[in-house]
């Protein structure tokens, strides 16, 4: 399984992503390639990352200039053709900007630099990346974000529809404002689309993929870990 | 010609530079402002005889996101 990692000028994660799937995930059959941001194609990568940084300088807004690159035509090609997206920290803004996802990213509610390891509750309906992961299971990740509190109008009906995926709660697993690093509305800190194939999240996945680095141990690899399981047909629970 | 737009966050939306700016100045002796929004101003340089129309598209598409920013044009000759 391919993994096409997008590289925006100002991207500044996409060597994480790529080592994330390409090195750590090779043994279970990922391999990857940076997809240049003036691409057109995709390359026949079967699954794309939109990575983390700062895209075009973020300047306008977060993401606002990178959603109408030219490899952003190719990438809502193959999200309508239901193929899986993971959209991380800058990539969220991205994919929101671009309408992959609704929603909108802004400036944290703190006004401060956010740069910490958060708890992050899985649920919402499966999606290729959560699939293989039990609901309900408290994952550990960095953020590092200035602009990441989620606002949408209506979080209830997202509610409703199971397109919250991930959630910031406590270490015991509950939503309180404490846990909540940004200001997100209802603490949500990932989504997925109507269709379930797209998801993004403020938090790094691909920083938490090896026990060497930080304490989020491998927590992030279950989201690698169940694409790569939604692809082999085989939706066995991951990181059980 | 100069046309200009104004993005501002829709009511409703947290702005929290706005807060801090509204506490700076009660702090400093500007007790009477109730509330601040901060927002954007844009020029473009148009050729004459563009369209309300045509700026409106620019803005829908990229100068402002509209699901959590309303704007304004003003400057332009023609609807």
């Amino acid at each position: 399984m391919k993994f096409g990692v997008v590289r925006f000028p100002g991207s500044n994660c996409d060597d994480d992503a790529l080592h994330a799937v390409a090195d750590v995930l090779a043994p279970e059959g990922a391999t990857g390639q940076i997809l240049w941001h003036k691409e057109h194609e995709l390359d026949g990568c079967d699954v794309i990352i939109l990575p983390g940084g700062f895209s075009y300088g973020d300047y306008l807004r977060a993401g606002a200039m990178a959603a109408h690159s030219p490899i952003m035509g190719a990438v809502r090609a193959f999200a309508e053709r239901g193929g899986p997206v993971l959209a991380i920290c800058n990539g969220f803004q991205i994919a929101c900007e671009a309408g992959l996802l609704e929603g909108a990213l802004t400036r944290n509610a703190s006004l401060h630099f956010e740069c910490r390891d958060v708890n992050l509750r899985v649920e919402g309906r499966p999606t290729p990346f959560t699939g293989a992961i039990p609901a309900g299971r408290i994952l550990r990740m960095s953020i590092a974000h200035a602009e990441g509190r989620y606002v949408h109008h209506d979080p209830e009906r997202l509610e409703k529809e199971g397109l919250v995926v991930f959630r910031y709660v406590t270490a015991d697993g509950a939503a309180a404002p404490a846990a909540n690093p940004n200001g997100s509305v209802a603490n949500i800190a990932g989504v997925t689309n109507a269709r379930g194939n797209v998801v993004g999240l403020m938090p790094h996945p691909e920083r938490a993929v090896e026990h060497l680095l930080g304490e989020g141990g491998e927590d992030g690899r279950r989201l690698f870990e169940s694409v790569l399981a939604a692809a082999r047909g085989t939706p066995a629970r991951v990181g059980a | 010609m100069i046309v200009k737009v104004y993005v501002t966050l829709k009511k409703g939306v947290l702005d929290p530079q706005g807060q801090a700016v509204q506490k700076t100045l009660a702090r400093t002796g500007f007790e009477e402002v109730a509330d601040v929004r901060i927002g954007k101003y844009i020029e473009l340089d148009v050729p004459d005889g563009t369209t309300t129309a045509r700026v409106e598209d620019m803005c829908r598409y990229l100068l402002a996101n509209t699901v959590i920013e309303d704007f304004r044009v003003e400057g332009v000759g023609r609807p």
